[in-house]
């Protein structure tokens, strides 16, 4: 049960991001642009950032949401449950693989992150803007897994719904449907 | 002096030289921030400036949580949360601006925040906010580590819906705050001043992007 009265149809973070629609909308924005926005980092690549913080997070909704994001936008499912299990051996570039590592640093704490990582990864070919960027998406998922489990969201009844939301997330990005999301009451597993 | 002696004098020169390179380098790493930002700018402004685009919901969330106008907490008591979030997380530039700003809004009773910083306990608080900023501190380690009794206390202290999600929700977006700041080597200043005068802006302007020129002004 969450801690505070969130509707029914609407698990995880997507509950509270109806709960209070005002501090909702630049998170949503800040996650559009990081996310979806112009960048050198595909979108596959910046899901697979938001998976790894929230894996080692341990936050059940946002793991397996991004995961099923990452998989939809990478097209297999290999490269996202081989980062979660260890990112010195995944099959992904040297890049992503020190960009990845700085993502998992600033999960611990941004104490953590060492110039000789940051090193790494500009060796790698990292730009400024892909560590800058990178670094604040692992920061945002240190918010959105905080959030979701700090007020005990629901799961969704159905492990079909992360696909759905998947689509959702693929398709038309983390914006507010501008008809809200009343039409998904009926059941967690009717696509939207 | 000989050849041999003035062989050493060269050795040890170029020893020297060597000790003199690596130190430089490491201090300018300790100094520089990880990335190419605007020099002399401190924390997260100077992030804003290098990448305006993330900068403005930033600043506009900061705004929503901590000015908004229909959270049931004082903007002091937010700032306190903050406060405190970012000192458990050892942010020091967080810690002390939003302390700065806690001070401003407290007025008379601004040692308040930093009782709060040295030991949340003792502090003179209501118990409703004894109890959120337990929550705070909780979801400061992790989500997960708020438990039922933690909520049941700060509704029997005299908590509403609202004083529990706002405290979730600042706690953890000075989760990714605090995170933004150290993961990339921001500026810290080290004068109480500097964080005087960014308290005062903070609580008389609230929170609005900085242009996103190079400029050595606040």
């Amino acid at each position: 049960m969450p801690y505070i009265p969130l509707v029914d149809h609407l698990p995880g973070i997507t509950g509270l991001l109806e709960y209070r629609k005002d501090s909702a909308e630049p998170i949503r924005d800040l996650t559009q642009f990081l996310l979806r926005g112009p960048n050198t980092l595909t979108e596959g690549e910046r899901e697979l950032i938001a998976t790894v913080v929230s894996s080692g997070n341990k936050c059940t909704f946002c793991t397996t949401a991004h995961t099923a994001a990452a998989d939809m936008l990478l097209g297999e499912q290999d490269t996202s449950a081989k980062v979660k299990d260890n990112i010195s051996t995944a099959p992904v570039s040297n890049k992503m693989r020190a960009l990845l590592t700085i993502a998992s640093m600033t999960r611990e704490s941004g104490k953590s992150v060492t110039p000789e990582a940051i090193e790494i990864a500009k060796v790698a070919g990292a730009t400024d803007v892909e560590i800058h960027d990178t670094v604040l998406i692992a920061a945002l998922f240190c918010l959105y897994n905080r959030y979701v489990d700090g007020l005990a969201t629901a799961l969704p009844e159905k492990d079909s719904y992360y696909n759905m939301l998947a689509k959702r997330l693929v398709d038309t990005g983390y914006t507010r449907s501008p008809q809200g999301y009343d039409h998904l009451k009926k059941g967690n597993s009717i696509s939207s | 002096m000989n050849g041999i002696h003035k062989m050493f004098l060269v050795v040890r020169f170029r020893r020297y030289s060597r000790f003199c390179f690596i130190y430089c380098s490491i201090k300018r790493k300790i100094i520089m921030a990880h990335i190419n930002v605007p020099e002399g700018v401190p924390g997260i402004r100077s992030l804003v400036m290098f990448r305006p685009e993330t900068g403005k919901p930033l600043y506009e969330l900061a705004q929503i949580l901590l000015r908004g106008g229909d959270s049931p907490l004082t903007e002091a008591e937010r700032e306190i949360i903050a406060a405190h979030v970012s000192n458990r997380n050892n942010c020091m530039f967080c810690r002390d601006s939003h302390a700065a700003a806690a001070r401003c809004l407290l007025g008379n009773e601004g040692t308040l925040v930093d009782d709060v910083i040295g030991d949340p306990g003792t502090a003179d608080l209501s118990p409703k906010m004894h109890a959120l900023l337990n929550i705070a501190g909780k979801v400061q380690i992790m989500g997960t580590e708020v438990k039922q009794p933690d909520i049941d206390a700060a509704r029997a202290a005299g908590a509403n819906d609202r004083d529990i999600h706002d405290t979730v929700l600042i706690a953890a977006t000075f989760s990714m705050f605090n995170r933004y700041v150290d993961g990339l080597a921001s500026l810290t200043p080290t004068d109480p001043k500097a964080y005087e005068e960014m308290g005062k802006r903070m609580a008389e302007k609230g929170y609005s992007i900085p242009a996103p020129v190079t400029s050595n002004t606040n």
